[in-house]
């Protein structure tokens, strides 16, 4: 059996190694530094990894001034913390200014779990998305997470990386580059574009092997950048299978589903068209799976309204 | 005079007391004429904080004017933004960019935006004007120096109600943690904000226990004495170990009488009348020190 992991993990090994060969790279955290899995680069380099103490927003003006010294920080919390309490910093001095800093919002989605609404990130791309000059990536699974975080350290400019703590098996072909902005099509299909983003990727490649099973060709994308958004790749992919869903651990309000309906819309497109994600509420409390079940994140779900788009074609 | 006893060896350039005096004088002068009638402008901690920013940009701060992204070069945030036309005046004087550009000042297409802009205006170290980020900035400015080797110092300057914003508390304490002795900071403390006395608003005091209470150096002085400032900048050079704090007593709208202490200074328009009277004022000041 694969070894299970969250793209948290991916994100952590890609510091320890990025921090091995580029010190510029520097690391703040706010006291979660094992579980957004940080600690490795910082017991391989004090110096440049900063415990900022429970203050997330000192932690990304923090950051920023990093930037503004020549240096390219990650700023790491809990993505509901990261993305929400630090907005307006994150607003002026990282994307106003345009400056070189990587926020990695963890643990974000209803995955989050036994915590519960308070901790569960179902608004961080919503967020992060209406920033001017933010890329917003989420990767798939830990080796996407450990590429994606190779490239977020290359690209000059803010970044926002939204890691789960969901464990799954790796997805992601061995050899296949990972380019930021690409739209990957991860199934080839004539009957409906299945979309996905994050980390749920696994119900959504199930999902597709249903609909075969039933007969239904579904093509699946894994968009990884929801922002900058390849809209080309979406409208080619609608072009050919007719009908679309979209599939985000998060609201349907501001994430990947309102980035494709607004494709879709301005594309001048009138395919059957459904978004599955949070429905514009908050979580509570279980365990991942309970959650993804009771909030309609499974692959049932995901078959189930592929049919309906199809019949409405 | 300036303290004899407090070298300064990281000093590229400096003007003498009298010298600074003068300069912070016509700074006022050009601040009010960048301003004009007839709109609202925050004159009031933009001449509460000139002679803190005179000592600054032309007795403190090591810059390069032709090379501003000079990587030694000192750094200086105005994290109360809302005043950067004191600023403003101090960039172009220094060369960053044309005195006549200070005619444009918060209109349509001008490199002088209504609170700092470092992506339009050269010279410009951060983006302030969302009041309590400027301090946690530079103190990453000041980790970065420490990671990098680099030997640059890190002033920045906060207004007295802005130290209601709970992150200046936050950064306080990341100054402290770090022992981060290449910053200091400097509270403009003209008793006055947007809508009143910082004490009647929400106290602010004690200042000077709190910052000793976050692992600070704290000095206090007159911000209109210009030997006093420099001597007080001096001293935060020469103080390791922690970060200086500067508490510099202002008067709100200093300079111009009709301003002076007016918590309607803030943010306000002034008439034709009045901006003749503030001119003339100034220009009278210019005048005597010029022949004192």
């Amino acid at each position: 059996m694969a070894t299970l992991r969250g793209t948290r993990d991916g994100y952590g090994d890609a510091l320890i190694e990025l921090g091995a060969t580029n010190d510029r790279i520097a690391v703040l955290d706010a006291d979660l530094c094992k579980s957004t899995r940080t600690s490795g680069f910082g017991d391989r380099h004090p110096d440049r990894f900063f415990e900022m103490g429970i203050a997330e927003q000192d932690m990304i003006s923090t950051a920023a001034g990093l930037a503004l010294g020549g240096m390219i920080p990650f700023a790491n919390s809990f993505a509901v913390f990261l993305a929400g309490r630090a907005f307006d910093q994150t607003r002026q001095q990282i994307a106003l200014a345009n400056l070189n800093v990587k926020l990695a919002g963890s643990s974000a989605g209803l995955t989050q779990g036994a915590d519960g609404a308070t901790h569960q990130s179902v608004l961080d791309v919503a967020l992060m998305r209406s920033l001017p000059n933010m890329y917003v990536i989420v990767p798939s699974d830990a080796e996407e997470a450990r590429l994606a975080t190779h490239a977020a350290a290359t690209h000059e400019g803010p970044v926002y990386l939204r890691l789960s703590r969901y464990d799954t098996p790796v997805w992601r072909e061995a050899e296949r580059p990972f380019v930021i902005g690409e739209v990957e099509v991860r199934r080839a299909g004539r009957d409906v574009t299945l979309a996905s983003s994050g980390a749920l990727l696994g119900k959504v490649l199930e999902a597709a092997e249903i609909l075969a099973s039933e007969g239904i060709g579904a093509e699946v994308l894994n968009v990884h950048t929801v922002k900058p958004l390849d809209g080309a790749a979406i409208l080619a992919s609608v072009a050919r299978t007719g009908a679309i869903l979209t599939f985000e651990e998060h609201s349907v309000i501001g994430g990947l589903g309102s980035a494709v309906a607004e494709i879709l819309a301005e594309g001048r497109s009138s395919v059957p068209f459904r978004r599955l994600g949070v429905a514009d509420t908050f979580g509570e409390s279980g365990s991942a799976e309970e959650l993804l079940e009771r909030y309609g994140l499974t692959a049932a779900n995901i078959v189930a309204t592929a049919r309906d788009l199809i019949a409405a074609k | 005079m300036i303290s004899q006893t407090s070298p300064v060896p990281n000093r590229e350039s400096s003007a003498p007391v009298q010298d600074l005096v003068r300069m912070a004088a016509e700074v006022r002068l050009q601040i009010v004429k960048s301003m004009g009638p007839g709109k609202p402008h925050h004159f009031g901690g933009s001449l509460s904080e000139t002679d803190v920013m005179v000592a600054l940009y032309h007795y403190k701060l090591r810059l390069r004017p032709e090379d501003p992204a000079w990587p030694e070069r000192d750094r200086f945030i105005l994290s109360k933004g809302h005043s950067v036309p004191a600023q403003y005046v101090c960039l172009a004087r220094l060369g960053f960019f044309p005195l006549e550009d200070l005619a444009t000042l918060k209109t349509l297409g001008s490199p002088l935006q209504g609170h700092p802009d470092m992506r339009k205006t050269r010279g410009l170290e951060a983006n302030t004007g969302s009041l309590g980020m400027g301090l946690s900035a530079s103190n990453g400015l000041a980790l970065a120096a420490r990671a990098r080797g680099l030997d640059y110092r890190v002033y920045v300057l906060l207004g007295d109600g802005e130290c209601e914003e709970g992150q200046v508390w936050e950064a306080a304490m990341t100054a402290g943690q770090y022992r981060l002795d290449h910053v200091t900071a400097i509270v403009d403390r003209n008793g006055l904000q947007a809508m009143g006395r910082t004490e009647d608003r929400m106290r602010v005091e004690p200042l000077a226990d709190k910052w000793r209470a976050f692992g600070w150096n704290v000095l206090e002085i007159d911000g209109h004495d210009m030997a006093g400032i420099c001597d007080a900048l001096d001293t935060a050079t020469n103080t390791a170990g922690q970060p200086t704090m500067i508490l510099a007593r202002t008067i709100k709208g200093r300079g111009v009488p009709f301003l002076e202490g007016e918590v309607s200074s803030h943010n306000a328009s002034i008439t034709p009348e009045q901006y003749d009277e503030a001119v003339r004022f100034l220009e009278a000041n210019i005048a005597s020190l010029e022949n004192s």
